[in-house]
């Protein structure tokens, strides 16, 4: 073999390795979206995803758990992502480079290895006895917002940081504050990589049962969707009303359910997990596109 | 723009902290946590209570035994439900809180229906739990090594299981399972494993095992022919308000004890022919059959 | 009297208002963020220290005793502690291949369709309950150990399978990040000079990410050293220390999931579950510290 074809040899080998991991994540990924779909998409129809559930008799459906899902997790992001969005600015552009900042850092990584039962007991402990706040939607969100800050900053600020320093200097130079460019520039040339971010972290509250079990609680108690008085504790907005979400449920009917279809619903349930996840990144991407779209021609007339 | 959703989500965060203060729930509600063996009944009386009585709004959770029973005495919840004494659990100042027995739920070893086994003794079962006997071939049935799947330590089935079924034994150093659906779902795919559950969870999937003969079944707990069965105690303060002492007439009338407690695969306390204390000492239950009989009046 | 211009010009301008109205606000949400962080690891540390405080047991036998039986009074956490490192040390070097593998094709290798697809796949496994991930290893992953490694399947091996399949997304997502943060340009130079694809990754990008792919497998690491749900149905949760891949063993996390709910609260137990979790939070910061050391020493 002569010197000139070596590197083209490592090239080749490193794609074949290359080709061979990708089919077999690719292999692992289709077998276990599969195996839930497959499993779970016979149960789904209207009648599941509207109808109130039922822990005794077969046939219930996850109608108030779904609404919870999604209330909660609203409300989870309405309360986190603006204290990460500033918190992520401040460590990407602001933080001195010092051993508090150090610390910081340090203190945000470590928080995201606690299982989140610690995270949810300490909620439980604080909101749900100490606010007496009971378990409610609030004190759920509270504590998941808690337990999404570290991945959520983290994110926002890696995706901040890829941004080129160019972008900031020509901003500095044209007399532009630091703060403007970031929010003006360097936020929406930014947005795609934090959308993935908050998508990740919309997963982990969908998918969250621990923390949620001690805060937000275990029952879908009786609500009235005809009533949006956020202040009635029939009210589905409510937000110191208990709410039990499809992951609880899930995990609920699981432990320690007596009701005779209890796979049926947990197979069904995750996978309208699974499709909230999709369409929740598939909307934020194709909102993502449309806002480039519209720059970019407005960039094109300039 | 981004400032702008800045200043939307403080505000939301404001308004939502704000509404705090409201506390539309302390109002006319009752919070009940604990037990989540026991939370099926509690449930579904909870839901047709609240059908009949609009203006309180009665709230179940789970939680654990532990909390609950906790949670009760720190006067953090109206009711704490429990599948074991107050007085068994450490760290609880029994005498400030009033027991309420509600049901019963018979506790039977399962094991995996390929094992060739149907009845033990409880010897046998001692051993089979503090690890003395290792396989299932001395017992009479197949060549195979003997698992064993402990419930999680505190958890009340456990208590229950050492307690009655293992006459105080300690069972051994094993695989723990918190809940159990997991212990179900793996005693019916495991070949050689026992391990052991409440009456309502028995399924085709798992083998119930008789001991010394005797089977399983309701009929033998309420005559205590069957020793392993514990109470699902409701626990509250010894100053309770009205809303509680209503409910808890509730869970005693006919519609609770008669329909819905059955049918759940549990035992009425209302039926047993005997009450137990904790220690162990029986009495005829007549104090549970009259108080059914007062509240007659109350069923459907 | 002053130039109106002088004063003009030393009023501060419109620029430096918002540029100082920015840095507070951004300092206001760090600052609720880090009270909130502080508020956490006080609380834990003064839960997790009561069981040696109040209750006298002594730190050197929580931490190498073997026996954990809070109902007699042992508090040995040391087969949690190994059960806890060995399962997300065993997790990160089978997910660390596939994520990493997965990551450089999304990022590098252009042109090739599908890779939104794989993309936006692995999204959604972010999605998935642990629950879910916990049947499907009681479904899926144990039997198949069961049948071809012998024994009850449940165990180590079973828990770093489970804990890999969740944390794949979460390193191959973050090493997508670092990959994308090197400037193209370096890209285009090196292969403009002659270098092939793999040379370019390994000279050029490689070093560049190299800080990324470390946090993007720390994240992993915590991910896994905290993950509860999902590993406590496929680990068999025997406080036993673990002999072999195949043992029965138990975690920190997963011995605090089961015992939280069924423990009173100011009791002993309860505060030997805490001391769990404080334990827990120092071997993250260790974990932390080791990961920053490493890098420093590098730079």
């Amino acid at each position: 073999m002569n010197n000139k074809s070596r590197p083209q040899f490592a090239d080749m080998a490193f794609k074949i390795i290359l080709y061979i991991i990708v089919s077999f994540v690719v292999f692992l990924l289709c077998g276990l979206l599969g195996y839930i779909i497959i499993g779970g998409v016979p149960y789904i129809s209207w009648h599941f995803l509207t109808s109130g559930s039922n822990y005794v008799y077969a046939g219930g459906g996850i109608g108030i758990q779904l609404f919870n899902s999604i209330y909660l997790t609203v409300i989870t992001l309405l309360i986190s992502l603006p204290l990460s969005f500033g918190a992520s600015i401040w460590l990407a552009e602001y933080a001195p480079d010092n051993w508090m900042t150090g610390l910081i850092r340090t203190s945000l990584e470590v928080l995201s290895s606690l299982p989140s039962i610690v995270v949810g007991l300490f909620g439980f402990l604080l909101f749900v006895i100490k606010f007496r706040l009971g378990f409610s939607i609030l004190a759920g969100s509270l504590t998941l917002a808690f337990f999404n800050l570290p991945l959520l900053i983290r994110s926002t600020e890696i995706a901040i940081r890829n941004i080129s320093e160019n972008q900031m200097h020509a901003g500095l130079a044209l007399g532009i504050s630091r703060w403007e460019v970031v929010k003006n520039v360097i936020v929406p040339e930014a947005s795609a990589e934090i959308i993935t971010g908050i998508i990740l972290s919309t997963g982990r509250i969908l998918g969250e049962t621990a923390a949620l079990i001690y805060t937000a609680g275990q029952s879908a108690s009786l609500i009235d969707f005809s009533n949006w008085n956020p202040l009635s504790i029939t009210s589905p907005l409510c937000p110191l009303r208990p709410a039990e979400t499809i992951a609880v449920h899930i995990w609920k009917i699981n432990t320690e359910g007596t009701v005779s279809d209890a796979g049926k619903i947990s197979a069904g349930s995750a996978v309208v997990l699974l499709f909230m996840v999709l369409f929740f990144d598939l909307a934020a991407r194709y909102s993502i596109n449309k806002r480039k779209k519209k720059t970019d021609a407005q960039l094109s007339k300039l | 723009m981004f400032n702008r959703k800045l200043r939307l989500g403080f505000l939301v965060l404001a308004v939502l902290i704000s509404l705090t203060g409201c506390r539309p729930l302390s109002k006319n509600s009752l919070t009940l946590a604990g037990s989540t063996a026991f939370q099926p009944i509690v449930e579904m009386a909870a839901s047709s209570y609240n059908l009949r009585h609009k203006k309180t709004l009665v709230n179940v959770q789970g939680g654990g035994s532990g909390t609950g029973i906790s949670q009760v005495e720190e006067g953090a919840i109206d009711i704490g439900n429990s599948d074991v004494f107050a007085s068994e659990k450490k760290g609880i100042k029994a005498s400030q809180l009033k027991d309420h027995q509600i049901a019963v739920t018979g506790i039977t070893p399962i094991v995996n229906p390929k094992t060739g086994v149907r009845n033990v003794s409880q010897k046998q079962l001692i051993g089979i739990f503090t690890g003395k006997i290792k396989n299932w071939r001395y017992l009479g049935g197949k060549n195979l090594k003997i698992i064993v799947i402990n419930r999680s330590i505190g958890s009340g089935t456990r208590n229950n299981f050492e307690k009655w079924g293992l006459a105080g034994h300690r069972s051994m150093v094993a695989q723990e399972q918190s809940s159990t659906g997991t212990v179900c779902k793996i005693v019916g795919a495991t070949p050689g494993t026992i391990s052991y559950i409440a009456f309502p969870y028995i399924s085709n999937k798992i083998q119930p095992l008789s001991i010394n003969g005797v089977k399983p079944s309701k009929q033998n707990v309420k005559t205590n022919k069957w020793k392993i069965w514990a109470y699902e105690h409701m626990y509250t303060l010894k100053k309770n308000d009205k809303n509680t002492r209503a409910f808890l007439r509730y869970m005693m009338s006919n519609n609770v004890q008669q329909k819905i407690i059955p049918k759940l695969g549990y035992i009425p306390v209302s039926s047993m022919n005997f009450k137990r204390s904790e220690n162990g000492t029986l009495s005829n239950s007549e104090g549970g059959r009259a108080k059914v009989d007062g509240s007659h009046t109350n069923g459907s | 009297m002053m130039d109106p211009i002088q004063t003009d010009l030393k009023k501060r301008s419109a620029a430096s208002k918002s540029e100082k109205r920015g840095q507070c606000l951004t300092f206001l949400c760090i600052g609720i963020s880090v009270l909130i962080i502080v508020a956490l690891i006080f609380f834990i540390t003064y839960k997790g220290l009561l069981l040696f405080l109040q209750d006298k047991v002594s730190i050197l036998s929580f931490l190498s005793g073997i026996s954990w039986d809070p109902n007699n009074g042992n508090f040995g956490a040391l087969s949690m502690l190994l059960g806890s490192m060995i399962v997300t040390i065993l997790a990160v070097f089978l997910a660390f291949p596939f994520s990493f593998g997965t990551a450089i094709f999304i990022s590098e290798i252009k042109f090739s369709r599908g890779r939104n697809y794989l993309r936006l796949a692995i999204e959604m496994l972010i999605g998935i309950p642990a629950v879910v991930y916990g049947f499907v290893g009681i479904s899926v992953v144990v039997p198949l150990l069961r049948v071809t490694m012998g024994g009850t399947g449940f165990g180590l091996l079973a828990g770093a399978i489970i804990l890999a399949m969740m944390i794949l997304p979460t390193i191959s997502t973050l090493c997508v990040d670092a990959f994308k943060g090197v400037p193209e340009m370096y890209r285009y130079t090196s292969r403009a000079l002659g270098a092939t694809q793999w040379q370019t990754l390994r000279r050029i990008v490689l070093p560049i990410a190299k800080p990324r792919i470390v946090t993007a497998i720390l994240f992993g690491m915590s991910q896994a050293f905290g993950e509860a749900v999902a590993i406590q149905m496929v680990i068999g949760n025997a406080t036993l220390i673990p002999t072999h891949l195949m043992s029965p063993a138990a975690t920190l996390t997963s011995v605090i999931t089961i015992g939280m709910g069924d423990s009173v609260r100011g009791s002993i137990e309860n505060d030997a579950l805490w001391s769990l979790a404080l334990l827990l939070l120092l071997i993250s910061l260790l974990f932390n510290l080791f990961a920053r050391f490493a890098m420093r020493k590098r730079n």
